[in-house]
């Protein structure tokens, strides 16, 4: 395996087949892409706060009066969540953090199948670029939500096309990611290592890559029947006798607009676990390391995200209780939802309750795990009265989903992969980050994000619709429009914070490495036995063998026992 | 509550709303115990077991009792919401459905981006519509047939304005004529997706008088949030009278076809 030719540049950085630079590839992708789809929402919530104001600045190359009009702010309301989700955060989760870490974690030298690994970057690099090209189409990029819903995608500018050609390619990139990482879980950890013995974070990637193998293809063959809709006019979702703006539409129809639905969910609904999963994994890992003592319960967690990812594949219609949906299907689907709730509460638990009894150093990573459990917490509390259908007839599709969905993505598993790119930093550059600034970027982050998602339960209690353009025109709104000015507000206070982790996590680049970026916070784990960086197509420079579990913090007379660490034998006769 | 409208849920005319607003606030009175109790135990943790010179980390394996006892009362406490709170409301609101005959029965068809809101008339029965008779230029927004069907001559069509009287059930039809929408009165704690291809029957019974917003809750296009619709509801005379100066003004303009009811928003 080991190279026994220098490689050239390309190989070396572009087109390279080790885990290590594909998933910093992953990464800074996707780190692109977060940045990106915040600054959509930036521009939006412009318009939500101050409607019909010019945005400053850079309104005037979006419209000539500098106004968001209607049609950007669907476009970028769409293409905000298609970005955070399949561009930013499965990437940065699955394709960055699993791609680098996973084959550490199990002492493997690259993933199984690292051609394929390859392909999947450079899949979702195309795909990336024709997500960005639909901006530039004749009527704009996407801007039907996220969801897509027909007949209304159907009917959508051009945009819609490249948003679901741009779709298969995503979703054949995760695939082939989801296989390489399955694959190389189960076979290639280091003798030793059993599946009882490996890295919660290793876990939670792979019921995480299960969930993409199996939850995904619904969603490639719903936006392949919705591009044959759109392009050779077959009906799927089509339903008789449509009238758009006084116009009868010429489709043959007989389809039922219903069934993307619940193809989009089947997916949808583990991809929140997809999102979710590999965030806990992240803070398990970080939580353990900083806390100095093992994982409470590591068993019941590992046994809770494999309950977890089952039951995430019945629960989707939970999504769809105002569709007309009757009493015995919504009964099935409000059980499963609450029964999800468990094994959620007692990763959450056990996580807390590892705290008990520790000695927590606060470093920064540290802060943005501790700070992810009352996240989630807020995050999971309020799904109750969504997942309810009494409840949810007032709450449905107001604010205070979204409150609910980001509380868990971004104040959640945004503040986790934060948290993860800082555990980390030192194993991949050989450098440590500047620790000022990284506790600036994190009371920046968690006060930002409060402050932007907090106000949302409020606005959405009061009953206002998410995806309003200009929601003053309601006179049931306006009692909360300030509030919206304030999560504006919020929102720049986020922007500001996270130039803080750019200058940080790219000017310390520049330091001199340090030897001590080895084991720099004294962890268990098997990357962290690899030199630093860990050495190309080979990570380690011996082959390893692992003795013990993941997490022997103060379990034997030493302060930590590396899994590798072997107990010295008694002398010999 | 004296404003109807505040940081919390706005003022409620349903007659049926009431168990709904007592499970949010419910559900949210359990959610803050919880998350205060979860919170005060962790900043506890934080602060007793900070890393400090002297002290070290108990890594003695504990088995803690009471997060189980917690997570199984948190369980069957779910369960009771469940069975005996939310699907009954759900079994309410969909299985009771009052019949045609004691309910007054509207049509409401959505469209980008109005409210098509179809009465009737006098004879009580609806006029054949059809998608082929939809004609905006002939201030036909639902393709009634008022030339061959007899029923439909009487037919009353508001857009965006739904005059119902109150202490009444009020039974809607719904459905889309293009994409899907939502109709949405938050003030009666009612939603429905408005699906094309199918209709959807939901009901609701104001127990005050007033004039309410209809709010569309699903993505329907550019104009999606201009697609704002009220509710007027009357007492028993106003609904009487507004039924009559309908029809003299559909007798009125019954060449010209039906006006257009203008409602700026």
């Amino acid at each position: 395996m080991s190279s026994h030719h220098e490689e050239g540049f390309i190989r070396k950085y572009i087109f390279s087949t080790d885990h290590k630079v594909i998933g910093i590839q992953y990464g800074l992708g996707a780190m692109f892409f977060l940045l990106m789809g915040f600054g959509l929402m930036l521009m939006m919530r412009w318009q939500i706060a101050f409607p019909g104001k010019s945005i400053p600045i850079i309104g005037k190359f979006l419209t000539q009066d500098g106004i968001l009009s209607p049609e950007l702010y669907n476009q970028f309301g769409a293409m905000h969540g298609t970005i955070m989700v399949f561009l930013g955060v499965v990437p940065m989760a699955v394709g960055a953090f699993g791609n680098y870490l996973l084959p550490l974690q199990v002492g493997a030298q690259d993933m199984a199948f690292p051609k394929l690994n390859m392909a999947s970057f450079w899949v979702f690099f195309v795909g990336g670029l024709v997500m960005l090209y639909s901006f530039l189409l004749p009527g704009g990029a996407a801007q039907s939500g996220w969801t897509s819903y027909p007949p209304l995608s159907n009917i959508a500018p051009a945009g819609q096309t490249a948003w679901l050609i741009g779709m298969v390619f995503l979703i054949t990139s995760s695939l082939l990611g989801s296989v390489n990482i399955i694959v190389t879980a189960v076979q290639l950890r280091v003798p030793g290592l059993s599946f009882f013995r490996l890295p919660f974070l290793v876990w939670a990637q792979l019921v995480t890559s299960f969930l993409l193998l199996l939850a995904f293809p619904p969603l490639e063959a719903a936006g392949v029947l919705q591009l044959m809709d759109r392009v050779f006019g077959t009906s799927f979702f089509m339903p008789s006798g449509l009238v758009v703006s006084g116009q009868a539409l010429e489709v043959a129809g007989g389809g039922n607009p219903l069934l993307w639905q619940h193809l989009f969910w089947f997916l949808a609904h583990p991809e929140v676990y997809v999102l979710i999963l590999p965030a806990l994994g992240i803070v398990a890992e970080i939580v353990v390391t900083n806390t100095r003592k093992p994982l409470y319960g590591y068993n019941t967690a590992v046994y809770a995200i494999v309950f977890l990812g089952f039951m995430s594949f019945i629960v989707w219609a939970h999504h769809m209780f105002m569709t007309g949906m009757g009493t015995a299907m919504s009964a099935f689907f409000q059980a499963t939802t609450m029964i999800i709730s468990i094994p959620s509460v007692i990763v959450l638990t056990v996580l807390l309750l590892t705290l008990w009894g520790a000695s927590i150093r606060f470093t920064v990573p540290m802060l943005f795990a501790l700070a992810f459990l009352p996240m989630f917490a807020i995050g999971g509390l309020t799904g109750l009265p969504l997942g309810l259908t009494a409840s949810d007839i007032y709450l449905h599709d107001t604010y205070y989903v979204i409150g609910h969905f980001h509380y868990v993505v971004a104040p959640g598993t945004l503040m986790a992969l934060m948290g993860g790119v800082y555990h980390w930093y030192p194993k991949v550059t050989g450098r440590m980050f500047n620790k000022t600034l990284g506790k600036l970027h994190f009371w920046g982050t968690l006060i930002g994000m409060n402050g932007i998602f907090a106000p949302m339960f409020f606005i959405g209690m009061a009953g206002v619709s998410r995806r309003l353009y200009d929601s003053t025109i309601y006179e049931m709104a306006r009692s909360v429009q300030p509030l919206n000015v304030i999560m504006t507000y919020s929102s720049w206070l986020l922007a500001a914070a996270q130039v803080l982790f750019l200058i940080n996590i790219f000017a310390s680049l520049r330091k001199p490495k340090e030897a001590a970026a080895d084991n720099p916070w004294e962890a268990t784990t098997l990357e962290w036995a690899a030199p630093t960086p860990p050495l190309p197509h080979q990570n380690f420079a011996e082959p390893l063998e692992a003795y013990r579990g993941p997490y022997e913090y103060n379990t034997t007379s030493r302060e930590f026992a590396p899994s590798t660490y072997r107990r010295p034998k008694p002398c010999q006769r | 509550m004296n404003e109807p409208y505040g940081w919390w849920l706005p003022i409620n005319i349903s007659a049926n709303g009431a168990p709904i607003d007592q499970l949010i606030t419910t559900l949210h009175w359990f959610m803050v115990l919880l998350f205060t109790g979860w919170g005060i135990f962790y900043l506890y943790c934080l602060f007793r077991f900070r890393a400090r010179p002297g002290h070290q980390a108990d890594a003695t394996p504990k088995h803690f009792r009471l997060p189980t006892y917690l997570e199984v009362g948190v369980a069957i406490f779910e369960v009771f919401l469940l069975v005996f709170i939310s699907y009954p409301i759900w079994s309410k609101v969909k299985n009771e459905m009052p019949s045609d005959e004691e309910a007054l029965v509207v049509r409401v068809t959505a469209e980008q981006f109005a409210w098509n809101i179809h009465y009737p008339g006098k004879d009580g029965i609806f006029g054949q519509t059809s998608p082929d008779l939809i004609s905006p230029e002939d201030n036909n927004p639902i393709g009634l047939d008022r030339e061959n069907d007899p029923n439909a001559k009487d037919d009353i069509i508001s857009i965006n304005v739904m005059h119902f009287p109150v202490n009444k059930k009020v039974k809607v039809y719904l459905s889309s004529k293009d994409v899907i929408h939502s109709f949405g009165i938050p003030v009666m704690r009612v939603k429905q997706d408005a699906i094309p291809g199918t209709v959807v029957p939901v009901w609701f019974e104001a127990n005050k008088t007033g004039k309410f917003e209809i709010m569309c809750a699903q993505l329907c296009g550019v104009g999606h949030t201009r697609m704002r619709g009220e509710i007027h509801v009357d007492t028993d005379e106003e609904f009487q009278k507004w039924l009559q100066d309908e029809a003299q003004y559909l007798e009125e303009y019954s060449d010209a076809g039906q006006r257009e009811d203008e409602n700026d928003v």
